[in-house]
């Protein structure tokens, strides 16, 4: 295998605020991997068709393969495979593998309350996008897995995905809705608990019915969860795994990228770069051409060259307060960090999502994490 | 509702607004937008990164010139309002952050529930309670918003709402829970909603996109998604940060450029040209997704130009304003009587 992919990266995460290019960074990664001969698949928990456009294959293909990777075509040394998460799909996945027996799993799956939240509730998408890095982390057909993350605040769920089932079912209140029915599951005597009459006042009595016996199909099941939420943040704070912050040069979003870098420090997770995407490319300055300005094309192409200066000026000012704070943030803590590396992506004429584009960008981000951790 | 109806509503007229540092050119006085009714409650949805805050800071910007009083309801709790919006007079534009929690227990308090909400916010169940209704959240500041509409304090109330399809399960929200409780308190409430969501007097959304490929995609399908799911009204399409090229710019013949220059020159020339192949590159590229977008998706588009900035600040909100404020100030006078009369506030607010 040739190759000058760092041999210890097996997991990229790709971070950061929605709409600035995570998806199309993550496929071109993995199909950069894969052109320097790596078995490369790249997930997206991003329910919409972004990764189907942006790899060009059908979203048929890629949805009907449930919770399995599709291979992309691809002529390169390596192979490329995509997959888009089908939470609620993994989480019957999950439930069948943690039930103890087939009628447990039967009984949850068939919960109408279970049925409704799984693959709406808050932090399934995370939970389950956790579970799936974990499955093909641990899968030999795989030398890299590139995640498309949900955007920053909903990655940070993700990132506290394996620990968020277990919390969930300690919650005091789930607990009283598992221990409401006693043995039998009597709702009658579970209604007549204050906290659950309480809740049932709000929502209704079917509903809460329903979710009281859906918490009690789920005795036992904590352990399992347990297991696997550590074995999901020993992948996450691996040397081998490597987290990439996207963002674009606009300002709201640099400030949305600073604040998350800060987030993964602050929960140990070592952000290995920085990728801004869509930077106004620059062009050589021309100046004392004004004496021809009268001529009415060189006056549109010059006031042209103003315009893009005026907003490459702004990008660079906004990229300069990124790079200040990394530089600051290196100075401190000399000793026990890499640095970050900043990865311009210039804003292309035609689509990113040609096989140009992809490789241009994948070129860049890929070759220039490698350049940092080698 | 179907792809033939909403073509009824639309004219497809483009109305594009020009930034100041470049000379304004006959592309960019096309016609101006056709006014239509103006209802009181304008919801911004949109994915996120395609500028929505930004866009509803121009709207509330515009609002202002055209003499509407103006609420601006953030969802997400946004801190970039006093840069897009600085210095504004309280009685005429006020932004609120609604935040679910607070507002459950409001109107449980209403309800004479008080008891229950304090114990809702002291146990933390909440959460337990968004569980086990879905979308009791969304329907909680729907619910406020349509209190907002009836108080009649407010000529315009525009709702930055979350981004991404979470605009569409929030405007689903109440259809769900009314499904799914049959009654108490959430049933009437999540049915009240629906009643303001389907009646186009009342509010309507309007879509904020770039002029690119997958932001385009998205929008399409999320104006059918609402059309079928909710039967809301969509007002204009919003295409934000379009690259606006000075017309001479997009017809110039590069080579006579480059022959005006003299010979000694003309290297030089090379980065020159270049910027501005890029440029038109840039600017055609995107207006072959505006037509895409007007072809597939028949509502009218309201273009909002790149400013030359990767900050945007209250200089450039104002310069993007103007069309938008007469836009919303002909909508208004075409709000029918029957609404002026709900709204107490509305005729002082439009003495400018």
């Amino acid at each position: 295998m040739t190759t000058s992919q760092q041999p210890s990266t097996r997991v990229i995460l790709c971070t950061g605020a929605g709409g600035v290019g995570k998806t199309t960074t993550a496929a071109a990664i993995a199909r950069r991997a894969a052109r320097l001969g790596m078995r490369a698949v790249v997930v997206t928990i991003d329910p919409a068709r972004r990764l189907a456009d942006v790899l060009g294959i059908s979203l048929f293909d890629i949805r009907s393969h449930g919770t399995a990777p599709v291979q992309v075509p691809l002529e390169a040394p390596g192979e490329l495979w995509a997959m888009m998460l089908d939470a609620a799909a993994m989480f019957d996945d999950v439930v069948r593998e943690q039930a103890a027996d087939l009628q447990q799993a039967e009984r949850i799956l068939s919960n109408s309350f279970y049925r409704s939240i799984a693959g709406s509730l808050g932090g399934t998408q995370e939970y389950m996008a956790s579970e799936v890095l974990h499955r093909l982390h641990g899968d030999p057909r795989w030398d890299l897995v590139v995640v498309d993350t949900p955007p920053s605040r909903a990655s940070l769920r993700f990132l506290e995905a394996p620990d968020v089932l277990s919390r969930f079912l300690e919650h005091r209140a789930f607990r009283a809705m598992m221990l409401a029915g006693g043995s039998g599951g009597r709702l009658l005597s579970a209604a007549s608990q204050p906290l659950l009459k309480l809740i049932g006042s709000v929502v209704g009595g079917a509903a809460l019915a329903d979710a009281v016996a859906f918490f009690q199909s789920f005795g036992g099941m904590e352990a399992g969860f347990r297991v696997r939420s550590q074995q999901v943040r020993e992948i996450l704070t691996a040397e081998s795994t490597a987290f990439v912050v996207v963002t674009t040069a606009q300002s709201d979003s640099v400030s949305e990228a600073m604040w998350f870098k800060d987030q993964l420090i602050e929960r140990g997770h070592a952000p290995r770069a920085i990728v801004v995407n869509r930077v106004h490319p620059q062009w050589g300055a021309v100046t004392g051409l004004n004496v021809v300005e009268a001529d009415v094309g060189l006056g549109l192409v010059l006031r042209n060259q103003r315009w893009l200066e005026q907003i490459s000026a702004s990008e660079a000012t906004q990229i300069s307060r990124l790079v200040n704070e990394l530089d600051a943030n290196e100075m401190r803590d000399a000793h026990d960090s890499e640095p970050i590396t900043v990865i311009r992506v210039p804003l292309m004429v035609g689509e990113v999502e040609s096989a140009e584009g992809l490789d241009a960008i994948g070129a860049l981000v890929l070759d220039g994490l490698n350049a940092t951790g080698a | 509702m179907s792809k033939e109806s909403m073509g009824e509503m639309a004219d497809n007229v483009q109305a594009t607004v020009s930034e100041r540092s470049v000379a304004p050119s006959e592309s960019s006085s096309t016609a101006a937008l056709a006014a239509e009714a103006l209802p009181t409650v304008v919801i911004l949805a949109g994915k996120g990164g395609v500028g929505k805050t930004t866009v509803t800071a121009v709207m509330a910007r515009g609002a202002l010139d055209a003499g509407l009083k103006v609420l601006v309801v953030d969802v997400e709790g946004s801190s970039v309002w006093p840069r897009l919006l600085p210095d504004v007079d309280e009685s005429a534009l006020r932004i609120v952050h609604l935040q679910a929690q607070d507002l459950l227990e409001e109107y449980l308090e209403s309800r004479r529930m008080g008891r229950i909400a304090r114990r809702l916010r002291n146990s933390g169940v909440l959460e337990v309670v968004g569980t086990a209704a879905p979308g009791i959240e969304d329907v909680v500041i729907l619910g406020k918003l349509k209190q907002l509409e009836r108080s009649g304090q407010w000529d315009l109330i525009l709702v930055d709402a979350p981004a991404a399809g979470h605009a569409i399960t929030m405007l689903t929200s109440a259809g769900g829970i009314a499904a799914a409780v049959s009654a108490g308190p959430l049933r009437t409430q999540a049915d009240e909603v629906l009643e303001f969501l389907a009646d186009p007097l009342r509010c309507m959304v309007m879509l904020v996109t770039l002029a690119e490929a997958t932001p385009v995609n998205e929008v399409i399908e999320t104006a059918f998604a609402l059309e079928d799911r909710v039967g809301i009204r969509l007002g204009p399409v919003l295409v934000n940060r379009v690259d606006h090229v000075e017309q001479g710019l997009l017809e110039a013949d590069l080579s006579a450029v480059l022959r005006a220059v003299p010979v000694d020159r003309r290297k030089e020339m090379d980065g020159l040209l270049a910027a501005a192949e890029f440029r038109r590159g840039r600017a055609l590229q995107q207006q072959r997704h505006i037509n895409r977008l007007a072809s597939e998706l028949p509502l009218a588009q309201f273009l909002f130009a790149q400013a030359p900035t990767a900050e945007m600040r209250a200089g450039e909100i104002a310069d993007l304003a103007g069309p938008m404020s007469e836009w919303l100030a002909a909508s208004f006078l075409l709000r029918g009587p029957h609404l002026d009369s709900d709204s107490g506030g509305a005729s002082d607010g439009r003495q400018k």
